[in-house]
């Protein structure tokens, strides 16, 4: 298993197009790398199925960065 | 028209129809939805993409003025859009203002009459429309409240539609999809009870795909269903059926309500 931080990573990447060295932890989606509110909600599905876990609606709004999603992911994660 | 990413429903159409030899055209709805929707169309070579409001009479009329244009004739439509304010999708159906309900009923119902309108002329030789719907119109669903009411106004639409447009070989349906987890799913308070639910208690013990509900759109719209129309379709893994839980799943319905706080 690749570590959780890379493999969000990568996932930002690819669903957001943007470059790898923007995916810092401090990043947050909407004001930094140009994700529309569209894409906050593709990104909670991707991670979803990425992980295998479930991101409720009141979690999902509180990540707004790149460190959030792999802060929830790290305490939520089975795989 | 209501492809909003790889994930929709509309899309699984769109690709079944493609597969089976059709052109296709799409149309979006704002700039969000443009970048969506052009990479998926171009996917499968279309060529007609058009932004699309459907509040706005003018904007259906140039949708439909670019494809007579282009195409001179239509066989089929699909009709897959459907918005309400995502505050109203919680809490109680008693407490919907006057403002949404107008809003869901003219987006999500009065739409489908609408682009009919634009159709029916263009459907020379006969042709076919198909809407969605959900079976949160027929029973209530937790959350679905104003859609649900809409959803039923919808069906209703369907079969005013089939009774009016018959005589010019045109045939009206929608297809009931079960729980599907689209990025409109998205929007409805705990979406995932409801497709956990479906998947424990529906006949088939599972959930339906875009694909099979893409399969059965293609029946409606091709000469595959040349007899049917009117009809309201469950492709919901025979969920519409069920009466009461599937007691063969009930250590883990069990399991699923345990964890469920509700609002």
């Amino acid at each position: 298993m690749s570590d959780i931080a890379e493999r969000v990573k990568k996932i930002v990447v690819e669903h957001l197009g943007v470059e790898a060295a923007q995916v810092k932890e401090e990043a947050k989606f909407i004001d930094d790398l140009g994700a529309d509110s569209l894409d906050t909600v593709e990104l909670v599905m991707a991670f979803e199925e990425e992980f295998g876990i479930e991101i409720p609606d009141d979690a999902a709004e509180k990540i707004q960065t790149v460190g959030d999603a792999i802060g929830f992911i790290k305490g939520n994660a089975k795989s | 028209m209501g492809v909003a990413n790889e994930r929709s429903i509309a899309w699984g159409i769109a690709k079944a129809c493609h597969d089976q030899g059709a052109e296709v055209a799409f149309t979006f709805q704002g700039e969000a939805l443009e970048k969506r929707v052009r990479p998926l169309a171009g996917s499968i070579g279309a060529k007609i993409i058009e932004p699309c409001d459907v509040t706005n009479p003018a904007s259906i009329d140039a949708v439909f003025a670019k494809l007579e244009k282009e195409w001179g004739k239509l066989d089929f439509v699909v009709h897959a859009i459907a918005f309400s304010n995502k505050d109203e999708l919680r809490g109680r159906y008693l407490d919907t203002t006057s403002d949404n309900f107008n809003l869901t009923m003219n987006v999500s119902v009065y739409s489908f009459t609408a682009v009919s309108q634009r159709a029916v002329p263009l459907m020379k030789e006969g042709g076919s429309l198909l809407t969605l719907t959900y079976y949160g119109a027929e029973r209530v669903i937790p959350h679905y409240n104003v859609m649900g009411v809409a959803k039923a106004a919808l069906e209703a639409s369907v079969r005013y539609l089939a009774a009016d447009l018959g005589e010019q070989k045109i045939r009206v349906n929608a297809i009931s999809a079960g729980p599907i987890k689209t990025l409109a799913f998205a929007g409805i308070n705990d979406g995932r009870y409801i497709l956990k639910w479906n998947e424990l208690n529906s006949p088939l013990k599972r959930n339906v795909t875009t694909e099979e509900v893409g399969n059965a759109g293609l029946y409606l719209l091709s000469d595959l269903g040349t007899g049917v129309t009117g009809e309201v379709m469950h492709v919901d893994a025979g969920y519409h059926v069920v009466g009461m839980i599937n007691t063969s799943s009930a250590k883990q319905i069990a399991e699923l309500l345990g964890n469920f706080e509700g609002e």
